[in-house]
């Protein structure tokens, strides 16, 4: 078993504008293995991958499969060699039925082929691997779990021997986790590979055979699973980079100003992703949320904002409830948000900075008099803003498109912090931001603090979360697992929290 | 009263059938995600084509194959702007329309106005099947046009449908980023798709000139081009049900004079095929009902592979 | 060898404005070669048109006739694309103007005064475009229902409608076997600037809404709202704007000034309702006119009154070298053509490379 190497990537380095994304990686996969690729967002897993399945070309290095090096120019080429890829984001055309998103882009189908034989060949596949699914049904009335099946068996139908999973337990139930573990182990009890890109570390102890762990693009270490424990695998997956406290935080922490109360809140999808969550957020405060994405914080960040509804439960700002008063009177009531996505939030593209600086204040005084905006003061407080904040541009009425990321953040900061507001919701307000830009918008917010504001900071860069906030709480599943300081914090306890082991409160 | 009803359908078949062809053209556009508003110009210009060329060789045929020819390079000028200039493709059909409506009415009043056409293609009874009471003379008693395009949707139908070819075509309609990164090359497919479209289009338009009313009269398409986009949202998109929505408008078009014995106005009939197609298209896009309904979702959006 | 776009960075204004003029020009030499191809001198053709529509007063006035509807409908367009409204139904709301004025000048009050009848007509011509314009428009807001279908849809019911109208209940004198209703009142008729055919109250309301517009569009609180609607429906949810609101203003808006259009051909030209003389297409052709004026109003004023100068041409060309006004059509459709696949160079650098 040991010279049945699948595939050998040797010293793969891949670099994006501003980002080393893979550092000299080196990875294995065995036949008959599963292997697991761990590490935070952003650590480099689905770009390694992306170079194995020919999405991207890596900068150095050498793939090799089945012992021959090769390189992968395509997807295409990729599924030649045998390997096959189940995306985050699935491909599927959902009014399509599944036995026609399989034989899609399936090059040696003819064109003008009767369906029947595709069906009889996808219920045998279906039936040698457990993975029931119905090849008429269309794709729009499958659930998320049948999907995935749908999306396994793409694969196989093309012959693949090497299956690369990225993160496939995010959209699953446990029963349907159960079930794709069955499955893979029927896979590679065939002598296939599978890797298993995944965060999640009991799952890596439950299915993997070996991990490989990867931080910030470079492999901290390939382990044996049955060698090994979770505290080590946090320990490897978090590291251990002092964060001390950086910033000159006063310590004036004073009253309670946000309350949240038993709060329930569905996702786009109307699935639960706040599952009763309570918290309380003082002035002078910044409370920070930590988690990887996808665990209910952006949901709760944009029920306190008032863009979305809350089902159940309850959110008290300076003693008033704010509870789905819509986001006009929140933004009134003196609630600042920071949106995730900068682009199509934040601003809005075509209209020039001053437009943007008075997107949600634009209806009060002085901002505008009755009918007609008051240009006046826009242009002097927009330009007063721009010195202030050191947005970098020539004028007021440069469109806002041709800004770079850094001064757009910039912009929104600008508008939303001038305002005096009560609280301020952040998501992720560094991500994509170079380290210049980064430092301002964290001491921004710092300053902010020291000032008397609220602060709700969501973000899934774990050492910004310890080095700027005074509590922060931890969010897996849609639940609190854990509420520490963050002189408590020690790195193998919020991995814990972050992955779903260790849950106090 | 048989032989009314008799004329009737017969009536209904025969102005279906241009606009059975240029629906199914549309619908094989707006699959692929392009929405082809140029329709009416198209067929105008194809009735055009189709008249001179019969005029000027003395041979249908090649009449009619003039009219598709040209209908697909209308069809390719709408790709082209809609495809590489990812011009807004509204505006472009519109232009289309325009100017096709304009050379056929510039070129027709100047030369042919009044110029009848010596040929006439020929009715063609099939054998046997024509004689079955009702139905014979109803189905099988036709030129062989309307033949084509009774045998056109079938197979339109099956490709769409029933093969890989269709699958591709409904994939760029519907998810192009999905349909790019399975490695479809969604331009390739949306520019034939848009070129077949403006051919059948084409095809519809000689229809009129040569078959229909064997003469070339400006302003003859009279929104039929208008009516086959909203047979294409009222026939979901599919070829079969084009048919019988085919029969269905042109019989209310038939229709519209012989009711007016019974004190209908003829007008207010005339408003049912639009009628119709806003209301199944508001029931079409609920919810739910827009998933069986198979409206493509990237209909009328230019795709830009790496453009959010 | 390839060619690469480029998304390009920054359009000035000089760059549009340049790049529109260029389109233009290329599609009026375009159309040169097609009148050559049909045997008539371009160079000719061209100078009949704008000596016939700017060489004389009577040109002028003609132009300026022609101009008013155009400007009427393109300007509420303006206001509607802002929105993302893409509202093709100006010329169904434009002839339910008509209808309405019709309706209310022979048979709701045809003894009164000039005083009540004509604020009137305006007022239930504005009513009746936008209420024809908001079935779409709600249909839009509530279901998602795609607006530019509708649209095109309620412009053949409206058409349908006329007819019906003109044929049936309220049919009047046939003239050369053309339907008409009957004259309407001399109290009705909207006055005129001696000499010619401008109906001047239409003529300042159209020129008082591209103004009013203007301002509110690039000045006003509800301005600023459909810009941002228009611009990103995400970023209007984050500032609290409601689409609903915006994109039912617009529609009204839009259709009513189309009615308005209506109104005026009717009250000030015609004098009369008929389907084929009221709207020789107004509504499709304001489209253009919006479309090259680039959705600001006062450059669409002046885009209208340039379309204006080709309609009436489309008239001369009639008369003197015998072309059939459909002639106007094929201007129309290439100079659109030109004018989208000209927008191409204004959104991307093209890059040659080798």
């Amino acid at each position: 078993m040991e010279n049945d190497l699948l595939v050998r990537m040797h010293n793969i380095t891949k670099k994006f504008p501003g980002v080393l994304a893979n550092d000299r990686v080196n990875f294995e996969l065995r036949a008959g293995e599963i292997h697991a690729l761990v590490g935070e967002n952003g650590a480099g897993k689905t770009t390694l991958m992306n170079i194995l399945y020919g999405i991207y070309q890596p900068d150095d290095g050498e793939i090799y499969i089945r012992g021959r090096r090769t390189v992968i120019k395509s997807p295409k080429e990729a599924i030649k060699l045998g390997i096959g890829m189940v995306h985050q984001h699935f491909t599927l055309i959902s009014t399509l039925t599944v036995a026609e998103n399989i034989i899609l882009g399936e090059p040696s189908t003819r064109l003008i082929a009767p369906i029947k034989d595709v069906e009889n060949r996808i219920r045998r596949i279906s039936e040698s691997y457990g993975l029931k699914v119905n090849p008429k049904a269309r794709v729009w009335e499958l659930s998320v779990g049948e999907r995935q099946k749908v999306e396994i068996i793409k694969t196989l139908y093309r012959g693949a021997e090497i299956l690369i999973l990225d993160e496939p337990t995010s959209v699953l139930t446990p029963m349907e986790i159960v079930e794709l573990f069955r499955v893979l182990r029927r896979m590679v009890n065939e002598e296939k590979g599978v890797v298993f890109i995944t965060h999640k570390l009991d799952e890596v102890l439950a299915i993997g055979d070996r991990a490989t762990v990867l931080r910030r693009g470079r492999v901290v270490g390939t382990v044996d699973v049955s060698k090994t424990c979770r505290e080590e695998l946090a320990e490897m997956m978090i590291g251990r980079k002092v964060v001390a406290n950086q910033y000159d935080k006063k310590s004036i922490v004073g009253s309670t100003i946000l309350e949240i109360e038993n709060l329930c809140v569905n996702d786009d999808k109307g699935l639960e992703a706040v599952k009763n969550v309570s918290l309380q957020i003082s002035k002078g405060e910044i409370l920070g949320i930590a988690g990887v994405a996808g665990n209910g914080q952006r949901e709760l960040a944009e029920a306190v904002a008032g863009l979305r509804r809350v089902k159940h439960g309850r959110i008290v700002l300076d003693g008033e409830e704010i509870t789905n008063i819509g986001v006009k009177k929140v933004i009134e009531k003196g609630v600042a948000y920071i949106p995730e996505d900068r682009i199509s939030m934040g601003i809005v593209s075509d209209l020039n900075i001053a437009e943007n600086i008075i997107l949600r204040k634009y209806r009060y005084k002085p901002y505008s008099n009755n009918l007609f905006l008051n240009f006046k003061f826009i242009n002097s407080f927009s330009a007063e803003l721009i010195d202030k904040f050191n947005i970098v541009t020539s004028s007021i009425n440069t469109p806002v498109k041709l800004l770079s990321g850094g001064n757009i953040q910039k912009l929104i900061l600008a508008r939303e912090l001038s305002g005096n507001p009560k609280l301020i919701v952040a998501v992720n307000p560094t991500a994509g931001l170079d380290i210049g830009a980064t430092d301002y918008v964290r001491r921004k917010l710092i300053e902010m603090r020291n000032n008397g504001k609220a602060i709700l900071l969501v973000s899934e860069d774990l050492e910004e979360v310890i080095s700027l906030s005074d509590r922060i709480v931890v969010m897996y599943g849609g639940r609190i697992t854990g509420i520490l300081r963050p002189e408590d914090v020690s790195i193998e306890k919020i991995g814990l929290l972050m992955t779903g082991g260790g849950s106090e409160n | 009263m048989i032989g009314d009803v008799e004329s009737l359908l017969n009536a209904a078949l025969r102005v279906s059938t241009p606009l059975l062809f240029a629906t199914l053209g549309e619908i094989y556009t707006e699959k692929s995600g392009v929405i082809n508003l140029g329709l009416e110009g198209i067929m105008a210009m194809g009735a055009l084509t189709a008249f001179s060329t019969t005029l000027l060789t003395g041979n249908i045929i090649l009449g009619v194959i003039a009219a598709t020819i040209t209908g697909g390079a209308m069809g390719f000028i709408h790709a082209f702007m809609s495809i590489a200039l990812r011009a807004n493709q509204i505006v472009s059909g519109l232009a289309i329309t325009m100017l096709g409506l304009g050379i056929s009415e510039l070129i027709g009043r100047i030369h042919y106005t009044g110029v009848p056409l010596p040929l006439r293609l020929q009715v063609i009874p099939i054998p046997y099947l024509s004689n079955i009471p009702v139905v014979g003379p109803l189905l099988f008693n036709h030129d062989p046009l309307t033949y084509l395009s009774l045998v056109l949707a079938l197979t339109m139908w099956f490709i769409l449908f029933k093969t890989k070819a269709g699958i591709i075509i409904r994939a760029v309609g519907e998810n192009p980023f999905a349909a790019d990164a399975i490695g479809i090359n969604v331009y390739i497919v949306r520019y034939l798709c848009t070129v077949v479209g403006g051919m059948l289009t084409g095809l519809g338009g000689a229809y009129l000139s040569v078959v229909y009313r064997p003469a070339f009269q400006p302003g003859m398409t009279a929104g039929l081009g208008w009516i086959a986009v909203a047979l294409t949202i009222f026939a979901l998109w599919s070829p079969l049900r084009a048919i019988f929505g085919a029969a269905l408008f042109g019989g209310l078009r038939a229709l519209e004079f012989r009711l007016q014995p019974l004190g209908i106005p003829p007008n207010i009939v005339a408003t049912l095929p639009y009628l119709f197609t806003i209301i199944v298209l508001t029931i079409g896009t609920r919810g739910m009902m827009r998933r069986i309904v198979e409206a493509p979702s990237s209909l009328g959006v230019p795709y830009v592979r790496g453009e959010k | 060898m390839r060619i690469k776009l480029e998304k390009r960075e920054n359009i000035t204004r000089t760059l549009s404005i340049t790049v529109t003029l260029f389109s233009v020009l290329v599609a009026m030499i375009f159309i040169g070669l097609i009148f050559q191809v049909i045997g008539v001198n371009p160079v000719l053709a061209y100078i009949m048109i704008f000596h016939g529509s700017l060489g004389s007063i009577y040109g002028l006035s003609e132009t300026i006739v022609k101009t008013i509807p155009i400007l009427l409908c393109s300007t509420g367009l303006a206001i509607a694309f802002r929105a993302a409204m893409f509202n093709i139904g100006a010329e169904g709301q434009l002839l339910m103007g008509a209808i309405a004025s019709t309706y209310i000048a022979l048979y709701v009050i045809p003894n009164s005064q000039s005083i009540i009848i004509i604020p009137l007509m305006f007022i239930m011509g504005f009513a009746a475009g936008a209420l024809w314009a908001l079935i779409p428009a709600i249909l839009k807001t509530k279901l998602s229902v795609n607006e530019v279908i509708t649209t095109l849809m309620m412009n053949y019911i409206a058409e349908q409608l006329t007819m019906y109208l003109t044929t049936g209940p309220w049919r009047g004198v046939e003239l050369w076997g053309f339907p008409y209703t009957e004259n309407i009142p001399i109290q009705a008729y909207l006055p005129c600037i001696s000499g010619t055919r401008i109906h001047y109250p239409t003529l300042i309301i159209g020129l008082c809404a591209a103004a009013l517009i203007h301002v509110f569009i690039s000045r006003s609180k509800i301005g600023y709202e459909i810009r941002v609607v228009g611009g990103s429906r995400e970023a209007a949810r984050y500032a609290g704007i409601s689409y609903v609101r915006v994109a039912l203003i617009t529609m009204t808006i839009s259709g009513g000034l189309a009615g308005v259009a209506g109104v005026g051909e009717v009250a000030g030209i015609h004098h009369r309702l008929s389907p084929f003389k009221i709207s020789s297409g107004y509504g499709y052709t304001a489209i253009i006119a919006a479309w090259l004026g680039k959705l600001n109003p006062i450059v669409t004023l002046v885009a209208s009154f340039f379309i204006g100068t080709l309609l009436v041409g489309g008239d001369i060309l009639q008369v003197k070298l015998n072309l059939p006004y459909a002639t106007v059509n094929i201007f129309n459709g290439v100079i659109l053509l030109f004018i989208i696949g000209g927008e191409l160079l204004l959104r991307y650098r093209v890059r040659v490379v080798m």
